[in-house]
């Protein structure tokens, strides 16, 4: 038996962190408890191969919240920016890209009439945005048992509504209910930027264009906006860095910090959690436990089953948080060389996914089980803007892969289709060939590559199913429906057990929020007793 | 020519309705239809000597009782059957039958599924609990959000009232019922697979998505909402096929003193010094009107009987982009005798209800990814029924009639439009799935009418071939129906309503959007309010 902490945080993942950093802040004695061997989680950095190395979950920012980064004081402890508000470049096999910066487009094929119907849709779907990340930087309300502060939050939605005007808030309520395909068939005529603007709208989520909600998923991407981010960002040193200077400022404010330290369960005593036992057998108490952990690993895994209610353990099975996203890094000998892409370019983002249909039909396989024969992918070469993830010379190649299944039959490593080559050899390829097709040559510049699946994310960071949002961002798990009914606002059914992952409202993204708002209930619910 | 107080254009079963409405709160009312008959996609027709079609809609549930009550659709000729039964069959030669006694049904599906059998119990209540919650509002002007009017605030209120009454995780559920797939709706459920194929086919019936789309948990409702002699969630038989029911809603105008017109082809609306003032013919004819109430689906309505000048600019691009796309196509088949099927006794009361063939949600779902890539299913979904065992009146004596509802019918063909050809291999695909299942099937048929969206358009009117004249998607339910702003039924001009399945609550020949819109219209006339407004409650 230890001493004893007044929270224990269990996984340093960024809302971990950022949860833990606010309630030392706020006078708490607090432990971080984390299983690997650095800080981050799913912003980690790993070496794939001898030399290389690369952000091994997530590779980009786009939504960090200012308000975390500047309360964490996260440049000062160590952040520094590779590049900022990175542009997005959807590759045309033939050299006809298009680049999309924030509301610029540059493309050569693209109509008077899709740049105009462009920035009607950037600044309409904009404003929603911003009315989205209002409602995110506060707990998700309660709308039967609300009390005040609920009531505050659902009347500043309605104000904000309201204040939309009508036409923008009728149409808000139509289009966030709607499917991307649709929209984009209302307002563009250019495939490219149909496809671009779709993908955005996919992007670790379960579901094709066509798929009801995605509106939903594509102004979840624009909330970055809002925060700062005119693009996507990349972290020095890559998602690591952003995880060490997490950890730095949390143990500035007094936070203690253990790695390597595998929690095994969530301990309660008298229906209250009361501390967590670690793999070694050791047991932690303190009078709060707060899980950044996906919900599944947290309920199923930690506190099991058998202290549950059985209806709360029902709910626990029944969400939904099969990923569907792998990652490919590719070690590479040189500079990849992209038909029609300028050196400038190749620090950006760059999507393949050539059309809508193109991704719905990828998104077609991962309903069977099976993955893309053609994938969409969202490609970096972060050694471009940060050469230090790579011997001199040589460079990194880094892509999210949609769609991949969570067990194609037989397991990853079971034999495929082709002979001799086992799902994972198989699907590797596949990607290859597809990389293949906008840069000629990519092949033998490869060095090393490492394939990994939604199983291989699992087991690496710990998110049941592999998912990166802890759970599938759809309408029926946003807001008071996340993670389920009855764990809604970061409690979580069992006294003094709290959620503070992306499992809970508003979920993933490198955000930030979910670790800052269940903080912020933690210390309001404390305050109250 | 005489002049008319309102005119309703189409004489399917809303604008009949609608009509009804009028008539008895003593306006001078016509309906104008296209065809040389009435009923619209309520219709009944002897496409083979001897035997009666519903060719377009078959089942009858949804029609709103306190319509059939207060029209006295009964007294009208009015007769509708119940059925019961259901089977889906599997490919492996076994099936799974619905049965409507208790402990039958337990069995059933104990067969396939101990767990599931456990689980069905707790299914069927939170559908019913959905279902209660929603059938108020089936008869009711959807109120409109963005208003700040005295009417919609109070009926927001009450909607909200209705719903907090659920508590914080009862209305949580209701929401996830709202914006979950019917395929992860019922995996919470059910193990089984061909129980789930079985529940999971009505959630996409009518609807170009498939049953991982979310929002089509919703679609289930529609067709469990319906009720028959007060028993809620049943299905029957309109006696001598649908268009009985456009028959007896014919005699109830006449009675009212209305006027139905057939081969009245409507030209366009005329408006007049910005308001209504009544329809123009294809032959020339002009008649006045004060009101004119369309029947047509939205698109049909703003984009081709209406003048684009008359209209705002925003109504004419939310008309246009109003999703409007077929699904589904239909197949009526005329059969020398009661075919039989694998594994069933043809004295089984299975065979009396609708029958299926799709045995798991991979299927379905993968029949709809046919649709996405523009070509009918390969496998298709069926809902397929024989009638005339019930029926006796729709066929010869010892001889039968087949309906058989296919999904997925695109209303083009790779963006072309359907040929003959693509007809032939569409009626085939279904006629194989069908045989596989019935060893005499084949021998049996007489005469097969086959309607893909083209059939149905042309014939019905129905854009796109879209039976729900508009998708039933959630970004298209409520006030958001047919699009945001138009929901209340009013057109953008004084004097031009809407009365069809393109508005709330939907299609389904519920008729409740025809009753809904003659309520508006009644009261902005100020006459009183004698449409039916409460609901017969469970």
């Amino acid at each position: 038996m230890t001493e004893r902490h007044d929270v224990i945080v269990v996984g340093a993942g960024h809302n971990g962190l950022v949860c833990a950093s606010y309630l030392a802040r706020a006078g708490r004695k607090v432990l971080v408890v984390e299983a690997g061997d650095s800080p981050g989680g799913a912003a980690a950095t790993r070496e794939f191969a001898p030399g290389y190395s690369v952000s091994g979950c997530a590779q980009w920012v786009y939504q960090l919240h200012p308000g975390v980064s500047r309360d964490l004081e996260l440049e000062r402890h160590g952040l520094q920016w590779a590049a900022r508000d990175l542009a997005s470049v959807l590759l045309d096999s033939r050299g006809c890209h298009l680049t999309l910066s924030g509301a610029l487009i540059e493309s050569d094929q693209l109509s008077g009439d899709d740049r105009e119907a462009w920035r009607a849709f950037h600044d309409r779907t904009g404003r929603y945005a911003r009315l989205l990340a209002r409602v995110f930087e506060s707990r998700p309300p309660k709308l039967v048992e609300s009390n005040l502060a609920d009531r505050l939050t659902l009347l500043r939605l309605g104000l904000g509504l309201k204040l939309l005007g009508r036409d923008d808030m009728s149409d808000l309520m139509r289009i966030v209910l709607t499917n991307m395909y649709d929209l984009m068939e209302e307002y563009f005529d250019s495939p490219q930027l149909k496809a671009v603007l779709s993908f955005d709208s996919v992007l670790g989520a379960r579901m094709g264009p066509r798929t009801p909600g995605t509106v939903f998923g594509y102004l979840y991407r624009r909330l970055g906006e809002n925060f700062g981010y005119n693009g996507v960002a990349q972290v020095k040193g890559g998602m690591g860095a952003l995880g060490q200077a997490m950890a730095a400022s949390a143990r500035v404010r007094g936070v203690e910090l253990r790695l390597g330290c595998r929690v095994s369960s969530i301990d309660s005593v008298d229906g209250r959690a009361a501390g967590v036992t670690l793999a070694s057998g050791e047991q932690l108490r303190a009078a709060l436990v707060v899980s950044s952990a996906d919900p599944v690993t947290t309920f199923k895994g930690l506190v099991g089953f058998r202290h549950m209610e059985t209806g709360m353990a029902r709910r626990v099975s029944q969400v939904r948080c099969e990923g569907i996203a792998a990652r490919l890094h590719l070690a590479l000998d040189g500079l990849p060389r992209f038909t029609g892409l300028d050196g400038a370019r190749l620090g950006q983002r760059l999507v393949i996914a050539p059309d809508m249909n193109y991704l719905e039909r990828a998104f077609n396989a991962v309903k069977y089980r099976e993955y893309s024969p053609h994938p969409a992918l969202d490609i970096s070469i972060p050694t471009v803007n940060d050469p230090a993830g790579a011997p001199a010379g040589c460079h990194v190649l880094s892509a999210i892969v949609q769609f991949a299944p969570y067990g194609p039959p037989g397991g990853w490593d079971g034999p495929s289709a082709v002979a001799g080559l086992s799902h994972r050899e198989h699907f590797t390829a596949l990607v290859l060939d597809k990389i293949a097709e906008y840069a000629p040559g990519i092949k033998e510049q490869v060095v090393a590559s490492q394939l990994l699946t939604p199983v291989d994310l699992e087991r690496d960071y710990g998110m049941t199913g592999g998912h990166w949002h802890h759970l599938e961002l759809s309408l029926d798990q946003v807001m008071m429906m996340r993670p389920f009914p009855g764990a809604t606002q970061y409690a979580s059914g069992l006294d003094g057990l709290y959620l503070c992952g992306a499992g809970a409202h508003p979920g993933g993204g490198v955000m930030g929020l979910a670790g800052k708002n269940a903080a912020r209930e933690i210390l309001r619910r404390g305050a109250a007793a | 020519m005489k002049k008319y107080d309102a005119i309703v254009i189409g004489a399917g079963h809303n604008g009949l309705t609608n009509a009804a409405y009028l008539a008895k709160s003593g306006l001078s009312v016509a309906v104008l239809e296209r065809n040389p008959y009435i009923g619209g996609a309520t219709v009944s027709r002897e496409l083979y000597p001897g035997w009666t079609y519903s060719n377009c809609s078959y089942v009858c549930s949804l029609l709103r009782p306190e319509i059939a009550r207060d029209l006295e659709l009964p007294r009208h000729g009015l007769q509708v059957v119940p059925y019961g039964g259901g089977v889906t069959f599997k490919r492996d030669g076994d099936y799974y039958g619905n049965y409507y006694d208790h402990n039958r049904q337990y069995r059933e599906v104990a067969r396939h599924s101990l767990r599931d059998a456990n689980a069905y119990e707790r299914y069927a209540t939170d559908v019913r609990k959905q279902t209660r919650l929603i059938r108020p509002y089936l008869l009711r002007r959807p109120p409109d959000p963005t208003s700040l009017k005295l009417r919609d605030l109070r009926d927001l209120a009450g909607f909200a009232r209705s719903f907090t009454e659920l508590g914080e995780e009862g209305l949580a559920d209701t929401l996830r019922f709202w914006t979950k797939s019917v395929g992860d709706y019922l995996n919470e459920y059910f193990e089984s697979d061909v129980i789930k194929a079985h529940l999971g086919g009505t959630g996409v019936i009518g609807t170009a998505l498939g049953v991982y789309s979310p929002g089509t948990a919703y679609v289930l409702l529609h067709h469990y909402m319906g009720d028959m002699d007060g028993n809620v969630g049943s299905w029957g038989f309109a006696r001598g096929g649908m268009g009985a029911v456009a028959a007896a809603l014919a005699k109830s105008v006449k009675a009212f003193g209305g006027d139905i017109i057939c081969d009245a082809d409507v030209d366009r609306i005329v408006v007049r010094h910005g308001k209504v003032s009544g329809v123009a013919l294809k032959n020339g004819n002009e008649l006045p009107a004060g009101i004119v109430v369309s029947n047509l689906d939205p698109r049909r309505t703003f984009l081709d009987i209406m003048d684009r000048d008359d209209l705002p600019a925003e109504l004419v691009h939310k008309a246009g982009n109003f999703k409007i796309r077929g699904s589904s196509g239909k197949l009526n088949i005329a059969l020398d005798g009661l075919p039989t099927f694998n594994g069933l006794d043809r004295n089984n009361p299975l065979m009396l209800g609708d029958m299926h063939f799709t045995d798991s949600l991979e299927r379905l779902e993968r029949a709809y990814d046919d649709w996405k890539a523009g070509t009918w299913s390969k496998d298709p979904y069926v809902d397929m029924l024989i009638p005339t065992q019930t029926d006796p009146t729709m066929a010869p004596p010892g001889k039968h009639m087949m309906t058989v509802f296919v999904q997925y019918a695109p209303p083009r063909i790779n963006g072309g439009e359907w040929t003959d050809a693509d007809r032939a291999g569409f009626e085939q695909s279904v006629i194989d799935q069908i045989a596989a299942h019935s060893p005499d099937f084949k021998s049996l048929i007489l005469h097969c009418e086959t309607r893909t969206p083209r059939e149905i358009e042309a014939e019905v009117g129905l854009t796109e071939g879209n039976i729900f004249q508009g998708e039933l998607t959630f970004d298209q339910l409520l006030f958001n129906r047919p699009f945001p702003g138009y929901a209340q039924y009013r057109g953008p001009v004084p004097g031009m309503y809407m009365c069809g399945s393109g508005t709330h609550p939907g299609g389904g020949v519920m008729a409740a959007p025809g009753a809904n819109a003659a309520r508006e219209i009644l009261r902005d006339l100020r006459l009183p309010d004698v449409v039916p407004g409460g609901y017969a409650d469970d």
